[in-house]
This record gives structure tokens, C-alpha cells and sequence, in this order.
């Protein structure tokens, strides 16, 4: 039996899985698709407190050495539930195996929310994005638009304005959730354009997007915004409905927990995005990774 | 096999010409997902007989890219005879590369 399951091998899964082989605890870390995290879509990270500067991708790859070179071992399976044992140990199940450990931490992250709009995901790729750092480039001299009003639809407007020939912000709300100063710089830009109190409700184009259309909801009027590219930032969403049975989610799917980072279940901890908390950083993701990592270890006895 | 570099030079022989089914893998030196990727379809590249794989940077590449209207990296591209057959944008785990040329 593995003394601590880690399941996501992102920013906090993996810092955990470094303290609990330092610990001296075997770990074993079942990851969906690949290593990292959100954290591999940054190009730039500045805010790391030690490092001034490295990228997304080295930062992930940094943290998954560590890991593996202090012995923790990494399975490519996506955990579709826990069962709790009589004995107190738990079981972690994927498609094809069950893993069996005394403990086990949930750091399963979060992705970005999708509009939820008719044929988003086959345009995808084609049109539809969720990183404007990512794909950017490829709208140079490009009518675009982004929608949402935090922090990142901003950025990604104000980044996407220095490339495309015109940038609609589409947002629900007339004011902005993303700081005060950058919401001024980009009104200030002349290819920028806001359409407030607006949703998306339609995506157009066959293959490729060849524009949105938005519809206002105090007035209920629908226009066409004629854009090759889409970007959208509305937010993120958590992935735990598959331990509903073993935690306790909040209403919007994130695990209940504080900052001792324990569940309603004792031997079941969480760390990171998928937990309900105010700072979603990598600094707060590689400090919950440490206190999940250390109270498992305790728990392990 | 190694995976092979595609360029606006080579691309008619290696890809379109191909009597083999070719996996093209659009990638840009920034995009991390790129370079997560990258190395799993070398190992597939490795592991494969009777299929060829190849890559494009887009950064240098600009009119393979725009040819195939890449608006998104990674992204893969499976040819037969000279004609995509499958394509996928994003990162990928293995058996889905795998999926796409066994197809």
C-alpha cells in the first residue's frame, strides 16, 4: 500500500509531493493529462517569490523533476472517485486500475469555464480560445473579441489590442471585476471597443469563426460582431465531482476546506485551486501543497 | 523514427508526396503546451513504423501555418495521401496521438 495518493500533478500536487518524499512517505501521483497545470499556458512568471523570472513551462518542469527525482512515481490516469475502506485506508480509482494508500491529497486544480454556447468546443482551435497569450498571434491585424470583465479578460484584451486591427470587450456586467487602472488604459486604446450588458449567444462561421453574436440584455436587442477570433476569460471552474461522496463541495463545486487544507474526511486533504479559498497563486498552491503534505504524513502515523 | 523538421522547402516531398500517412506537429518555441507535447509525439515517433512524423515551427513557418489555418499550438495534423484526416488542437495525452494514426 502507498502511504499518499496526490491526485493532479499541478502546482500544489506537486510541491505536496515533494514534502511527503522528504517526509520520508512513498507517493504516488495520478495525473489526467500532463504535468503542470494552468501554470504551462503562462509564457512569463514574475511573481514567484525567489525567481524573477522564468517561464511557465520551465517552472512546471522545475517542480516536476524535483518530484520524480526524489522518487515519487507518476501514473497518467484520471481518479474517477475514493472509496473509504473499513480500515480506514482509501482506495483511488482510474478507468483501468485501483491504487490503495493510507492517504490522500486532492489537488485537482481548475480549468477554464466555457461559455457553454452550441459547437464552442469543435471551434476550438478554430477560432474559439481560452488563452489569449497562447494564440494571440496568430490574429495579427485581426478583428477579435474577448469576453469577460476580471483581471484576465482585461489583460487579454490590452495584449491582444498591440496585434489586432480591432478588439470588442463583451461583458454581462457595465462594470468590471479587473483593477480600476487597467480597465482606463484600455478604454484609452482607439481599437478597443466595449459591448456592456451583453452575452454571447451564438457562435458563427463553418469551419472557422467568422464572428459572435451578442445580445443585449436590457434592451433584448441581438447584433453580429463580425471576429476571427474569440477569447474567452469567465472565469474558472473546478473538476470534483467525482469525490462528492468522501468531501464536501461548495455550490460552486470547489472542496469546502481551509487553510489546514483537511476535508470532511480524515486521510482525505486538499490543496490548490480546487478548494474553496479568497488567492488562487502559485505561491498559495505550493503552500497548500506543503501544510496537505505534512498533515497526510502526520495522518500516516 | 526521429521526427523530422518540415519546412516551406520540404513539406511537398516529405508530406504531400508521402506514400506514408504523415503526423505534422505545429508547435511555437513560447507555447508550453507545445513543449509538453512534443517530446510524447517523439516517443510515439520512435515507437511507429510505417508512419511519418514531422514538425512545424510556426514562428518560422508562417505560410505553412496560415496554409492550414493554424489558430491555436499545438496542433496536430494527420495526413494520407497529401490530405489531412484527422487534426486536434492542445495538449493530448499519448493514446490519443496513437488513436489519431492508427485510424
Amino acid at each position: 500500500m502507498t502511504d499518499i495518493i496526490i491526485i493532479g500533478a499541478g502546482t500544489a500536487g506537486l510541491s505536496a509531493t515533494i514534502y511527503a518524499r522528504r517526509a520520508g512517505r512513498e507517493a504516488l501521483i495520478l495525473e489526467a493529462l500532463s504535468y503542470g497545470g494552468q501554470i504551462v499556458n503562462t509564457p512569463e512568471v514574475e511573481n514567484y517569490p525567489g525567481i524573477k523570472h522564468i517561464s511557465g513551462f520551465d517552472f512546471a518542469t522545475g517542480l516536476y523533476e524535483q518530484a520524480t527525482e526524489l522518487g515519487a512515481k507518476i501514473v497518467f490516469a484520471k481518479a474517477t472517485g475514493i472509496t473509504v475502506n473499513p480500515d480506514g485506508s482509501k482506495t483511488v480509482h482510474t478507468a483501468s486500475e485501483d491504487y490503495n494508500c493510507k492517504a490522500v491529497i486532492i489537488a485537482t486544480g481548475a480549468k477554464n469555464r466555457p461559455l457553454g454556447l452550441d459547437r464552442e468546443e469543435e471551434l476550438t482551435g478554430s477560432g474559439v480560445s481560452y488563452c489569449a497569450t497562447c494564440d494571440g498571434a496568430f490574429y495579427k491585424k485581426q478583428p477579435v473579441a474577448v469576453n469577460g470583465g476580471g483581471n484576465t479578460a482585461v489583460e487579454d484584451a490590452a495584449f491582444l489590442a498591440n496585434y489586432c486591427s480591432k478588439v470588442y470587450v463583451i461583458h454581462r456586467r457595465d462594470s468590471f471585476r479587473a483593477d480600476e487602472a487597467e480597465v482606463a488604459k484600455l478604454k484609452a486604446k482607439d481599437n478597443v471597443e466595449f459591448v456592456l450588458n451583453s452575452t454571447i449567444t451564438r457562435l458563427i462561421g463553418e469551419d472557422e469563426l467568422e464572428g459572435v453574436e451578442v445580445t443585449d440584455k436590457i434592451s433584448g436587442e441581438s447584433k453580429i460582431l463580425e471576429v476571427s477570433g474569440l477569447f474567452v476569460a469567465i472565469g474558472q471552474m473546478p473538476d470534483n465531482n467525482s469525490f462528492s461522496s468522501v468531501v464536501k463541495l461548495d455550490e460552486k463545486g470547489y472542496i469546502t476546506a481551509g487553510e489546514d487544507c483537511l476535508t470532511e474526511t480524515e486521510g482525505i486533504f486538499t490543496a490548490g485551486d480546487c478548494r474553496t479559498k479568497s488567492v488562487r497563486q502559485l505561491t498559495t498552491a505550493a503552500a497548500d501543497g506543503a501544510v496537505a503534505a505534512l498533515a497526510a504524513s502526520a495522518y500516516c502515523g | 523514427m526521429a521526427a523530422i523538421t518540415l519546412t516551406l522547402d520540404n513539406f511537398e516531398e516529405e508530406v504531400l508526396n508521402s506514400k506514408e500517412p504523415v503526423l505534422v506537429d505545429f508547435w511555437a518555441p513560447w507555447c508550453g503546451p507545445c513543449r509538453m507535447l512534443s517530446p510524447i509525439v517523439d516517443q510515439v515517433a520512435e515507437a511507429t513504423e510505417g508512419v511519418k512524423i514531422g514538425k512545424v515551427n510556426v514562428d518560422e513557418q508562417e505560410e505553412l501555418a496560415d496554409r492550414y489555418s493554424i489558430m491555436s499550438v499545438p496542433a496536430l495534423k494527420f495526413f494520407k495521401n497529401g490530405e489531412v484526416v484527422k487534426d486536434s488542437t492542445g495538449f493530448i495525452p499519448k493514446e490519443k496521438i496513437e488513436e489519431m494514426i492508427r485510424s
